[in-house]
C-alpha cells in the first residue's frame, strides 16, 4: 500500500470516528457501565482499525465493527478478572452480531442522551464537563480541545482523566432520568454546550476573536440534542440561540480581525441559513413553553435583531420587555446591564445610564469589561467625553481579549 | 465547513416520477440519521426541467430559454447542504445513501467566507455600503 492510500485510509478511519465514536462509546456505557473502561475499549477499537483497514479496506458497516470488536475487547477485559460489579453489568451483553446491530440502533437515542447527561454531570466542575463533552461527544483528540481552549495538552489530559475518576468513584447512576429531573439535569448540559459555543462566539483568551470551529462543535451537539429530547423546550431555545448568534459570525469581524459590533454590522453578511433555523428553533422552543425560559428569552432577544433589516428598525421596545423577563428569571447583574443598553435604545441614553450607575456598586460586575465599557458609551452620547474616555480606559485594562482591548483604547482617543 | 451534495436525477426524475416507496422510505431514514447528527443544513428536491428556464447572456443580449433540458448531461434533482468537520466525513456520510445504479454524486465544499476575506478590498466593502444604503433610502422615500 503506497504512503498515499495509508494517508487516505486514515483520513476515512478520522471521518468514520467523527460519526461513530459517540454513539459506539455511549452503547459501550451501557454495557460496561463505566465511562472511562467504554471510552478505553472504543479507543483500542479504533486503534484497531487504524492497523487493519489500510490493508482489508473499510467495512460496510463501520459502526458494527468498531462495535463488535470493542465488544469483544470487554469480553477478554471480564476474561482477565474484573472487578465484581462489572461482571454483573456484562450479563446483559448481547452475544451474536446481528443482535448485536439490533440492540445498537434500538438504543442509540438514549446511549447518546446517557453519555450527554454523565460527560455533563453535576459533579463534574464546569470545565469539566466541557472537556469530557467535546471528547465523548464531538469526538474530538485531547490536543484538538487544548489547542480550542489556548491551555496545555498535559492540562486536558488530566482534566479528563480526572473527571472520569470522578465519575467512577462517585458509581453516578447511568440510567435516563424522565419528566423534571431529567430537564434539571438537562440544564446542565445545556450549559456546557452554550460555554463551549460563547468561547467561540467571543474568546476570553488570545488574540482572535472568534473560533468558529467551536462555535459549529457547539452548534453540533446542540442540533443532536434536540433531536434526542424534542419536547425540551430551552433545548430549542438554546440551539436558536446559537443558530442566531452564529449567523452573525462573519459580521462580527473586520477586514483586519477587529471586532464590530452588533450595530454596526453589516447585515447583508449575516448568513440567513441560520438565521432561517435559528428563527425557526425558537418557534418551536415557543410552541413548547409558557413562560419562555432563560434560552428561548434570549433567543427571542436575538429574534428581534435578526427581523430588522437595518439597525434603526430594532423593536427595542420589545427587546426592553424581553430583558425585563429575563432579568425577573436570572437576577442576573449581566442581564441587568444588557437590559441598560436596551433600554438606551428604546428611550435615550439618559435612561440607560440612570440604570447603569445603579449597577456600579455590584460586585459581580466589579471586574467585568462590559460595565465600564457601556457606561462610557452613553457618556459619550450624551457628550461627557471626559468622564467617558475614563470609562473606556477603564475597560481597555480589564478586558482579556486582545482584539477587544485595541477597539475600546480606539474608543478612548476618539473621546 | 460546509459541503452541498448534488443529487442527481435522471429519466424518472424529469418525469415527475416518485421513487419506488421502498426507496422513499431509505432515504427518509437516511436524512433522519443525517438530522440526528446534527449534520444536516439544508436539503430540497427540485422540479423536473421542464419547468426550468435558463438565461444566456451575450454582450448587452439576454436570451430566455424555456426546459426541458434533456441534453444536459448532468441533471440535478435535489440538493444537501450538510455541516462536517472536514470533506471526508461528508464522503463517509454519502456512502451511506441508498443510490445505486452506477449513480454518481458530487460533494462541493462551499467556500468559507474567511476565503473571500482578503479579496474583498475596503473599497468594494465600502461600495456595499452605498448600495445598501441607496437602497434603504428609496425604501423610505
Amino acid at each position: 500500500m503506497s504512503g498515499e492510500g495509508g494517508a487516505a485510509t486514515r483520513k476515512a478511519v478520522e471521518a468514520v470516528w467523527r460519526i461513530e465514536s459517540a454513539r459506539l462509546i455511549g452503547g459501550l456505557v451501557r454495557m460496561v457501565r463505566d465511562v472511562g473502561l467504554a471510552e478505553d475499549l472504543a479507543q483500542e477499537a479504533l486503534v484497531t482499525a487504524m492497523e487493519r483497514w489500510p490493508e482489508a479496506g473499510i467495512p460496510e458497516n463501520p459502526g458494527a465493527w468498531l462495535m463488535t470488536t470493542a465488544k469483544n475487547r470487554a469480553i477478554d477485559h471480564i476474561r482477565r478478572g474484573p472487578p465484581p460489579a462489572f461482571e454483573l453489568a456484562t450479563r446483559e451483553l448481547p452475544t451474536a452480531g446481528r443482535d448485536l446491530e439490533t440492540t445498537i440502533d434500538e438504543n442509540v437515542g438514549d446511549d447518546l442522551l446517557r453519555l450527554m447527561l454523565v460527560a455533563c454531570h453535576p459533579l463534574l466542575s464546569t470545565e469539566a464537563r466541557v472537556a469530557l463533552t467535546l471528547r465523548l461527544l464531538g469526538g474530538l483528540t485531547t490536543d484538538e480541545i487544548a489547542r480550542a481552549f489556548l491551555v496545555s495538552e498535559p492540562t486536558i489530559a488530566q482534566r479528563i482523566v480526572r473527571a472520569k475518576r470522578t465519575l467512577t468513584e462517585a458509581r453516578v447512576p447511568f440510567e435516563v432520568p424522565r419528566g423534571p429531573e431529567l430537564s434539571a439535569r438537562l440544564s446542565s448540559v445545556l450549559e456546557a454546550v452554550y460555554l463551549i459555543f460563547n468561547e467561540g462566539h467571543a474568546a476570553t483568551k488570545g488574540d482572535d476573536w472568534t473560533r468558529p470551529e467551536l462555535c459549529e462543535e457547539a452548534l453540533r451537539l446542540g442540533r443532536i440534542l434536540a433531536e434526542l429530547v424534542p419536547k425540551e423546550a430551552e433545548v430549542h431555545g438554546l440551539v436558536a440561540l446559537m443558530e442566531i448568534h452564529a449567523s452573525r459570525l462573519r459580521a462580527r469581524v473586520g477586514p483586519s480581525g477587529e471586532p464590530i459590533l452588533l450595530l454596526d454590522q453589516d447585515r447583508s453578511r449575516w448568513d440567513q441559513l441560520l438565521v432561517h433555523r435559528g428563527l425557526a428553533a425558537l418557534a418551536r422552543a415557543e410552541a413548547l413553553a409558557e413562560p419562555l425560559g432563560r434560552y428561548a428569552l434570549q433567543a427571542a432577544i436575538a429574534g428581534c435583531h435578526a427581523r430588522a433589516r437595518t439597525a434603526p428598525e430594532t423593536d427595542w421596545n420589545r427587546i426592553v420587555a424581553l430583558y425585563d423577563a429575563l432579568v425577573e428569571l436570572t437576577q442576573s447583574p449581566v442581564v441587568e446591564l444588557n437590559r441598560a443598553v436596551a433600554v438606551s435604545m428604546a428611550f435615550g441614553p439618559a435612561a440607560g445610564l440612570e440604570l447603569v450607575d445603579a449597577l456600579v456598586n455590584e460586585p459581580a460586575l466589579r471586574s467585568y469589561h462590559l460595565l465600564p465599557s457601556v457606561r462610557g458609551d452613553f457618556l459619550s452620547k450624551l457628550g461627557r467625553s471626559a468622564e467617558a474616555r475614563k470609562e473606556f480606559e477603564r475597560a481597555a485594562r480589564l478586558t482579556q481579549n486582545t482584539r477587544e482591548r485595541e477597539l475600546l483604547m480606539a474608543r478612548a482617543r476618539a473621546s | 465547513m460546509r459541503v452541498l451534495v448534488f443529487v442527481p436525477g435522471d429519466k424518472n426524475s424529469e418525469a415527475g416520477k416518485m421513487p419506488s416507496q421502498e426507496l422513499v422510505a431509505k432515504m427518509t431514514k437516511f436524512n433522519e440519521d443525517l438530522v440526528k447528527a446534527g449534520v444536516m443544513l439544508a436539503a430540497d428536491g427540485l422540479t423536473p426541467t421542464a419547468k426550468a428556464k435558463r438565461v444566456k447572456f451575450s454582450g448587452s443580449e439576454r436570451t430566455v430559454v424555456d426546459g426541458p433540458f434533456t441534453e444536459s448531461k448532468e441533471i440535478i434533482a435535489g440538493y444537501w447542504i450538510w455541516q462536517v468537520k472536514s470533506i471526508d466525513e461528508a464522503v463517509e456520510w454519502l456512502k451511506r445513501a441508498p443510490f445505486d445504479g452506477g449513480v454518481e454524486v458530487t460533494l462541493r465544499p462551499v467556500f468559507d467566507p474567511e476565503d473571500f476575506g482578503k479579496e474583498l478590498s475596503p473599497e468594494l466593502r465600502a461600495k456595499g455600503e452605498n448600495l445598501r444604503a441607496e437602497v434603504e433610502r428609496q425604501r423610505r422615500s
